[in-house]
């Protein structure tokens, strides 16, 4: 297929010759090297086991600071104290709305603009790729863009002011058009004589070929619209239109505000609390996490291709 | 913005960098003689309708904002002109000029970015490195994915395990306890922020940091190595001869691309870090703006502090990629 875009294969190891013998020292290296990643592992993972451990822990147990690999007084309880909170539906609701609707949005305005673009004979191409890129390196800044957004365009506490505002990432938008670079010119002349306009191809030929790449993409503004946290949290005021993220950061922003607590002991009220909405928030991650990590790993390599 | 990069002569970091898959050159055929506007619109107009929303999306929600930077040099008052009422000059460039708590988070800014920089940035040359010195197909796959899982969680997510692992009775403190020493409320002392953050920035981002260099590192040639092994060179001597070089310009492009955004270092990280005891250190440019500027409402004055520090990044970035181009004649545009 003309579309393929090879990207290398990442977990290949190099072929050695077995003739040669490892000398000493690098024999010595090698179990070094496989010792130093078991410990990055073993630290990557650590605050997740804690997480869990202490999500399924009591909360005398984890101010005691006895919680570590494993729970410590097992109890399911605070999934149901958690889970009983209505609010925190409302939000996780929210969250998958906020995602669905901007991913959407920001696919509608991406893909059109990065086939348009990669268009070589396009009559201003380069102005149209140039306004993209240049507001990678410049942006007019917190202030005018809250201005915009709350009193100009009025959205406060819409939709619109989580969804609009970055619906199209620069970094997305080239890597798509790298990847449509690849279809030739003559595809859409042949397809001309069949009769097909440039609608015809994009959407008879170009998407159904591209089926790869949007996965992709569509992935890439999923994960950071549902990560995503801050634009609520300066545009909403309304409880239950936060997100899952804003309901997770009032929650610790409530706990480990050192007036709160008496300066002494940051993290107590509800540790256990946090740790489950915490688990909570990041369960659809890890649980999709292996299925789609490929296609981040072939993304940020395409991206590569042009900066 | 070419202007500031010196000579048009532009390496595309597809001819440079090795993770590109086959490098595609761009033929630009000369085919018509230069078709005029209307011609253009005429025969294209289908193609010209699918950049429209996008052009709006930008000029609305990006340059117009750009424009709204005016308020820096003008009064401006809620409710009523939102480009501001009158002109007041470099007037609120002064008044943070001459604000010593502005040069406090400057310099908070300025140190927290370099060892932002210095530490997360060679962090996954060494991890690739070691990855590319495993055997095991498996192993390697299995590290790779671990080590990217970080990168997925939300910042929220990220904070909050930060905030539990060095609470009184973290983990952290549990470890300092076993080898004998007192706990530390870490999040209430200034000099432990700095560190704090950074671990969590590596913890974070050097895992998915390794994956331009391992595709780099894919595509060196093997009979480089077999011939430098005839030459007697050992492990060390190949991997600094032909290794490293065979990845240098994908770490020119990510230095250039660091060096660019370090004064931004993570606004929204630190903003859900910290907190008013530990403001001596950990309060950056962009916090800072987001308190006065949208907390206590001072627009104009945020405004000219925001401005100031898009324009440091600008120049930062656009001085950063001559020199890469100067010196080893890769650069991003």
């Amino acid at each position: 297929m003309v579309t393929e875009t090879s990207t290398p294969d990442l977990a290949a190891v190099r072929s050695e010759p077995t003739t040669i013998k490892d000398t000493p020292g690098y024999r010595a290296f090698r179990v070094a090297n496989l010792v130093a990643l078991l410990i990055v592992c073993a630290v990557t993972l650590y605050p997740f086991v804690n997480l869990v451990a202490k999500a399924f822990s009591s909360e005398g147990f984890i101010s005691a600071g006895e919680v570590n690999l494993l729970p410590r007084g097992f109890n399911v309880e605070t999934f149901e104290v958690v889970m009983a909170d209505s609010m925190f539906w409302i939000n996780y609701k929210n969250t998958v709305v906020y995602t669905v609707v901007g991913t959407f949005i920001s696919m509608a305005l991406t893909t059109p603009y990065a086939y348009a673009l990669s268009r070589q004979h396009l009559k201003g191409r380069s102005f149209f790729i140039g306004i993209a890129v240049f507001t990678m390196f410049f942006s007019g800044g917190l202030i005018p863009n809250y201005i915009l957004v709350a009193d100009v365009l009025n959205m406060r506490n819409t939709l619109w002011a989580i969804v609009l505002p970055g619906a199209i990432s620069v970094f997305n938008l080239l890597v798509m058009k790298s990847f449509f670079e690849n279809f030739p010119t003559e595809l859409e002349e042949a397809a001309a004589i069949d009769g097909l306009t440039t609608y015809g191809v994009f959407f008879r030929i170009v998407l159904p070929l591209s089926k790869a790449v949007l996965a992709t993409m569509t992935l890439f503004y999923a994960v950071s619209l549902w990560n995503s946290w801050f634009s609520s949290f300066l545009y909403l005021d309304q409880k239950e239109l936060f997100p899952v993220t804003v309901y997770l950061r009032n929650l610790i922003a409530a706990a480990s505000s050192p007036t709160a607590a008496e300066g002494l002991d940051t993290i107590q009220v509800g540790a256990n609390i946090q740790s489950v909405t915490m688990l909570l928030t990041v369960l659809p991650i890890v649980c999709f996490y292996p299925f789609i990590q490929r296609y981040f790993v072939s993304g940020v390599m395409l991206g590569s291709v042009k900066g | 913005m070419a202007q500031g990069a010196g000579t048009v002569a532009t390496v595309p970091l597809s001819d440079d960098a090795p993770p590109s898959p086959p490098p595609r050159d761009e033929p630009r055929p000369v085919r018509r003689a230069r078709t005029t506007w209307r011609q253009a619109l005429r025969k294209d107009w289908r193609l010209y309708s699918f950049v429209v929303l996008p052009v709006l999306f930008f000029l609305a929600f990006k340059y117009v904002p750009m424009i709204g930077n005016v308020i820096a040099f003008r009064r401006f008052r809620p409710g009523s002109n939102p480009l501001g009422d009158e002109w007041v000059g470099f007037y609120y460039f002064e008044m943070f000029i001459h604000n010593q708590q502005f040069w406090q988070v400057f310099w908070n800014t300025a140190i927290l970015g370099l060892l932002t920089l210095a530490i997360c940035f060679p962090l996954p040359i060494v991890l690739a490195l070691m990855l590319n010195e495993l055997r095991s197909r498996r192993f390697k796959k299995i590290v790779q994915t671990i080590s990217y899982l970080p990168h997925f969680m939300s910042i929220v997510i990220v904070a909050g395990l930060v905030l539990q692992l060095t609470a009184v009775s973290g983990t952290v403190n549990q470890v300092v306890e076993a080898f004998g020493g007192d706990a530390i409320a870490f999040m209430q002392q200034p000099d432990w922020f700095r560190t704090i953050y950074v671990s969590s920035e590596v913890w974070q981002t050097v895992g998915w940091g390794t994956i331009l260099y391992l595709a780099a590192l894919t595509t060196i040639d093997d009979q480089l190595y077999e011939a430098s092994r005839i030459d007697g060179a050992n492990r060390w001597q190949q991997t600094w001869h032909i290794t490293l070089p065979g990845i240098r310009p994908t770490m020119m492009v990510l230095l250039i691309l660091n060096i660019g955004s370090f004064m931004a270092v993570g606004f929204e990280k630190v903003l859900l870090l910290q907190n008013p005891l530990i403001y001596s250190t950990a309060d950056v440019i962009s916090t800072y703006l987001y308190r006065v500027g949208i907390q206590s409402a001072q627009f104009s004055y945020g405004t000219a502090i925001g401005l100031f520090e898009a324009i440091i990044g600008l120049v930062l970035v656009l001085s950063a990629n001559y020199a890469s181009r100067r010196m080893v004649g890769a650069s991003l545009w």
